[in-house]
């Protein structure tokens, strides 16, 4: 049933029970997000960054995992909202290594994107950088390259991966800011489909996971 | 590239295989089961999560990414001495993350690993209750205060001496029981 909402006062027509956030992003209203992927059941709301102010809500909400209902008034960019989205924003990049000279992602970054967005600088200016002191550049996988100075733990690899292939060829593992993506176990050639695949570099954001010909064609990849 | 299991290794995939056989295979038992396995064996290897992953028909990857959430796994061997490296937080602010440093470089090993001679194992903890004595490592059952790279250096001559007085003690009886 279609039915009508309200976006920063602007009126919207939208498919009842979509998420909020697909409805405003298909309306070329742009929430800043980087963990929601479409078709997802239960949304991971793990990014924090697609806060929403809904009229009756006491308090901010996640805008990938609520569904649209008749009449609802939503506003994007009360100070609350962007007060949330701006703590979330410098916490991500506080452990993301900027060098967007050598990165892949160069104008699709989602993170460029979402800085210019919020107003905000992509450096973090009140955390600073936190270096997990892991090992930068992971080369244990027989085709993928992952880089977790770049991760930002987002999960769509996850996501697709499991969506393919109905199991995990990779994961997260560890906790806090040691946290990062794991292929532990699949690193015999023949087993795995990643070769062929590849699906979890295609939609990584960040370029955190390469392919070694890709790897090879950066700028970073071919200096050392 | 897997090398063929020692034979104490191979014991050990034996009775892990013993004891997931027991459990069931619903997924609320994998927490417990890896425990279990830690308890026994000290360690989660990696031949031991293959045959869990087949048991319980998860990815390995996914059980792993399980363990390693908790504090309480370790996927090597612990060394026989096990130094324990206190980075709470007057430890923290007396430097230990330096004292952390100069072990993993006098080791060559990372935190969490053991030297391929199995004699030492590296892991931090959080407070281990003796502050004023911060930075504090306990190697074993041994306290040791007030850490300094330094003294890093006297306690592995002191195992190295008592390593070498061993040897020579089991020399010394071996050439008493064998008289020439």
């Amino acid at each position: 049933m279609m039915i009508i909402i309200s976006v920063d006062d602007k009126e919207i027509q939208a498919e009842e029970g979509t998420s909020l956030l697909k409805v405003c992003l298909d309306n070329g209203i742009y929430i800043p997000n980087l963990c929601y992927m479409e078709g997802m059941e239960t949304p991971p709301s793990s990014c924090r960054l697609c806060f929403v102010d809904i009229d009756g809500e006491k308090n901010p909400v996640p805008s990938c995992s609520v569904k649209v209902r008749e009449g609802m008034k939503v506003f994007t960019n009360t100070p609350r909202v962007r007060g949330l989205q701006w703590s979330a924003f410098e916490l991500i990049m506080s452990n993301h290594r900027i060098d967007c000279g050598s990165c892949l992602s160069r104008k699709a970054c989602p993170l460029i994107k979402i800085s210019r967005h919020l107003k905000i600088r992509l450096k973090p200016f009140r955390v600073g950088h936190i270096n997990s002191g892991n090992e930068d550049i992971v080369e244990d996988h027989p085709c993928l390259i992952y880089d977790i100075t770049k991760c930002v733990r987002c999960g769509k690899c996850l996501h697709i991966c499991e969506k393919i292939h109905g199991r995990l060829y990779l994961t997260f593992a560890g906790r806090g800011v040691d946290m990062g993506i794991s292929f532990f176990g699949d690193s015999d050639d023949e087993t795995i489909p990643c070769a062929r695949c590849l699906a979890c570099v295609k939609i990584c954001p960040v370029s955190a996971l390469l392919s070694y010909e890709r790897y090879e064609h950066s700028p970073e990849g071919s200096s050392s | 590239m897997s090398k063929t299991p020692l034979p104490d290794d191979k014991a050990m995939l034996d009775d892990i295989a013993a004891i997931v056989e027991k459990t069931g295979c619903e997924r609320k038992n994998l927490i417990p089961v890896l425990q279990n396995i830690q308890d026994r064996f000290l360690y989660l290897s990696e031949d031991a999560i293959k045959i869990l992953s087949g048991h319980f028909g998860l990815s390995s990857c996914e059980i792993y990414g399980v363990a390693t959430f908790y504090n309480q796994f370790r996927f090597n061997p612990p060394g026989k001495h096990q130094v324990k490296i206190c980075l709470g937080t007057a430890c923290h602010v007396k430097g230990g993350d330096i004292i952390l440093e100069n072990f993993e470089r006098k080791l060559k090993i990372k935190t969490g690993h053991t030297t391929e001679d199995r004699e030492f194992s590296i892991d931090k903890v959080a407070c281990i209750g003796c502050c004023a004595l911060a930075p504090a490592v306990v190697i074993d059952e041994k306290t040791h205060a007030h850490m300094t790279p330094t003294k890093i250096e006297g306690i592995f001559l002191g195992y190295e001496i008592e390593k070498e007085m061993k040897i020579r003690e089991e020399k010394k009886r071996d050439d008493k029981d064998t008289p020439a």
